[in-house]
């Protein structure tokens, strides 16, 4: 349903930050990108969408092949994946309801957009999932007056209301408290899981991405050196992608299950 | 500004208070060069406290009367201003946008975007009034092209400035929605530079109350007109009267820009 | 207001929530409008004449006529001159006045006086001030030099006054608790710490003193806007564009130079 072939990325500045990357995502799972900063992750889910020009290679939603759209054909490939950032990324000024219905930006056209006429289905849309995330009631609030995870909350639901066929979430956690994060991550998980979709998720967060994903693809230096269920990865394995640390304590949680 | 300079202990190192004592001695000189050349009458010099307590002493008491002539006159300076701001703020959104770095089509139309501006700042309201007198006659449209004019270039740099300082995060997520670039417009950089948009256009309605007062010296409507014609029949208790007026104007112009742009912001 | 299930409605707040205010802000504001733009008399006529007004203004003024380059150079310097002198003049007489004006420094009494002569020195515009003063004095850069000095006065005095009443006073007190008289208290206790701004504010102050120096000519106060003024009634318009072209380069130059130096010092 979902593939990237080869995918290649050099920046204007001469930093080679994908060298051929390729995975295949055959059926709705959370796939965890580990990899330490600098490794490639943020610029392989951009050039995913395209926020980021890939310098090579393919991408595939379903039969779709992304990397050659122009205008109109990418503002509606676009429109089927959905993306959750590490900063938020709300429009701090307006309200939770208009930042919400942005999602819906890629379907209305543009003097609705600016008076803010959004068909009522996507109204009743937004005021379901706000009630489904825990902000029944926070539809009128700026975006700038929310804590941490009610912005992600909001950002979560600004991209499933798109109607993704996929979601690529970009660091979701790492502004947040630890309990936090963990609540952001299985909603997340659960929302995917309840719409049938895969999601991408770049997390450096070792312990949070094992905890909840359904697989684990390891980046070192624009390269994807592991790909494998949670449960193979091993001290050797982290060492591979972030260099050399003591593991143990990190990972002991697998060990333990294995044993 | 002089250091008490104790024997052992120095504030600068020799390099350093030759190089401060260079400039202060540059700067004297220029100083020199420019009371020295300058073209001053000198007996205007020293006679003129007399003058001034002449032309006071004739301005007094300013003609109470005259205010019935001043008042429309006066309204007609405040449109003057409120119009040509109005104007300003509709035309520098669009020259904003294509002189931004982060939103221009391409860098040649910044460029003209850039002289645009550039010409609006350096050139007076008063220059462009004599260019506008020529091209409407005398009157209020010729002042509120000029100040239209004027206002334009100061709008579109502030608020240019404020588009290339906004958050590019809130941009790409309007992008990662599948939305085309005016939309991605509208949700991901109208809101965010908003609040400059208001609060410069006030302060520019603030400024423009001021400059609208004086271009009437051109011909381009407003007090100025009566102000010039006042002089012209050494109508002094007149003139007085009207500037007292200007003063008043101004300050309330600058109190209602101050109260606003506090409720707003 | 919403409940599970059902279809619920949603509008973007109003700006201004209140309907009734919301209706009068309106109406009163669509009104003025009308009002105003129907008052500037604007009409179609006397743009017809002024198009061929300004076809022929803009023929006339290309090229720009460099042939009175000596009148030009010679209006740029006194228009130079004048705002050398004037700046010199008001940051040397914006001391007194900011440290009058500073409420943490100065009398009642004594305040109150200095923060009326600055609110009267900025709220005139240059030219009105110097209208008055040419009217007083007579013609030439003399009424010119008062004109921007009293303007910069006001414009410093304020920023200067506002730099001192926000200095930190823990500075100020160390400084008293030495003993050091009232004097010795502003040079050591204030002045370090409204030094940068003054010296940023004065080279500030010097640009826009060329630029106001460059148009009170208009009014017969000096500098090179009085050769700007003469050529648009002579109807000379490419000597007044290449007088104008002279004007935008200095003005340019010198904010160049202001904010060059004003970065280096921070």
């Amino acid at each position: 349903m979902f593939s990237v072939k080869n995918l290649d990325k050099t920046y204007p500045t001469g930093q080679h930050a994908l060298k051929g990357c390729s995975l295949d995502i055959d059926n709705p799972q959370i796939v965890a990108i580990f990899g330490p900063s600098g490794a490639g992750k943020s610029t392989l889910i951009r050039c995913i969408n395209r926020l980021v020009e890939p310098s090579s290679g393919e991408v595939f939603l379903d039969d779709l092949e992304l990397t050659g759209l122009k205008g109109k054909d990418l503002h509606n490939a676009r429109r089927q994946m959905g993306m959750i950032f590490q900063e938020y990324n709300l429009i701090e000024r307006l309200t939770v309801m208009e930042n919400v219905l942005s999602g819906r930006l890629g379907y209305v056209g543009f003097f609705n957009a600016m008076f803010r006429r959004f068909p009522q289905d996507a109204v009743d849309e937004a005021f379901s999932l706000l009630e489904r995330v825990g902000l029944k009631g926070y539809h009128n609030q700026r975006a700038d007056a929310l804590s941490g995870g009610q912005r992600q909350r909001v950002g979560i639901v600004r991209a499933l209301i798109q109607h993704p066929k996929i979601l690529l979430v970009d660091e979701p956690t790492s502004g947040l408290d630890p309990k936090t994060a963990m609540i952001i991550m299985q909603l997340i998980k659960d929302l995917a899981i309840e719409k049938g979709i895969p999601a991408i998720i770049n997390i450096h967060d070792v312990k949070l991405g094992q905890d909840y994903a359904d697989r684990i693809i390891g980046m070192a230096d624009g390269v994807i050196v592991f790909d494998g269920p949670p449960s193979k990865v091993t001290a050797e394995t982290l060492t591979m992608i972030y260099g050399e640390e003591d593991w143990s304590k990190t990972i002991r949680k697998v060990e333990d299950e294995e044993e | 500004m002089t250091e008490i300079q104790p024997a052992i202990w120095k504030r600068f190192s020799k390099k350093q208070s030759l190089e401060r004592y260079g400039i202060e001695f540059v700067l004297l000189l220029i100083f020199i060069w420019a009371t020295q050349s300058v073209d001053i009458y000198w007996p205007f010099v020293t006679d003129a406290p007399a003058q001034a307590v002449d032309l006071l002493h004739r301005m007094t008491p300013p003609s109470v009367v005259f205010i019935k002539a001043i008042i429309p006159s006066m309204i007609e300076t405040i449109n003057i201003a409120t119009l040509s701001t109005i104007f300003a703020v509709i035309l520098s959104f669009p020259l904003a946008i294509l002189n931004a770095r982060n939103t221009t089509p391409h860098p040649i139309v910044q460029m003209v975007a850039r002289v645009i501006i550039v010409t609006s700042r350096s050139v007076n309201e008063l220059v462009w009034g004599l260019i506008f007198v020529v091209f409407f006659g005398p009157g209020v449209v010729a002042g509120v092209a000029a100040l239209t004019m004027r206002s334009l270039g100061f709008m579109a740099k502030l608020v240019s400035e404020s588009i290339e300082e906004i958050d590019h995060g809130q941009v790409e997520a309007m992008r990662a929605t599948g939305a085309n670039g005016a939309k991605v417009f509208i949700f991901g950089v109208l809101p965010q530079v908003m609040p400059i948009i208001i609060g410069t256009s006030i302060f520019r309605w603030d400024i423009n109350i001021r400059q609208s007062s004086v271009i009437g010296l051109v011909g381009a409507g407003g007090i100025g007109i009566l102000l010039t014609s006042s002089m012209n029949m050494f109508k002094w208790q007149n003139v007085s009267m009207i500037l007292i007026s200007i003063f008043v104007v101004v300050l309330a112009g600058e109190y209602v820009s101050a109260t606003v742009r506090k409720k707003l912001t | 207001m919403s409940d599970t299930g059902a279809s619920t409605v949603w509008k973007r707040d109003h700006f201004i929530k209140n309907p009734i205010l919301r209706w009068i802000v309106i109406l009163v504001g669509s009104a003025y409008l009308i009002y105003a733009i129907n008052d500037m008399n604007f009409n179609l006529d006397r743009m017809r004449t002024g198009w061929p007004r300004a076809v022929d203004f803009f023929q006339r003024m290309f090229p720009p006529d460099y042939s009175r380059w000596t009148m030009i150079y010679k209006g740029v310097f006194e228009s130079l001159q004048m705002a050398i002198i004037a700046t010199t003049v008001s940051i040397f007489l914006a001391i007194p006045l900011s440290l009058a004006a500073a409420a943490n420094i100065s009398v009642k009494f004594v305040y109150v006086i200095a923060r009326a002569f600055i609110v009267l020195a900025r709220s005139f515009p240059p030219i009105l001030v110097a209208i008055m003063f040419v009217k007083a004095f007579g013609f030439g850069p003399f009424p010119g030099i008062l004109t921007l000095s009293f303007t910069a006065l006001g414009f410093m005095g304020k920023l200067l006054a506002e730099a001192i009443e926000n200095i930190d006073k823990g500075q100020v007190e160390a400084v008293r608790a030495t003993g050091a008289n009232w004097f010795k208290v502003q040079l050591y206790g204030v002045a370090p710490q409204v030094l940068p701004r003054y010296v940023g504010l004065s080279i500030y102050l010097l640009d826009i003193n060329l630029r106001a120096s460059t148009i009170i000519g208009i009014v017969g106060a000096g500098g090179i806007g009085g050769a700007l003024f003469n050529a648009f009634h002579r109807y000379e318009y490419d000597t007044a564009l290449a007088i104008l072209i002279a004007i935008i380069v200095i003005v340019l130059v010198m904010e160049f130079i202001s904010s060059k130096v004003r970065s280096r010092l921070q």
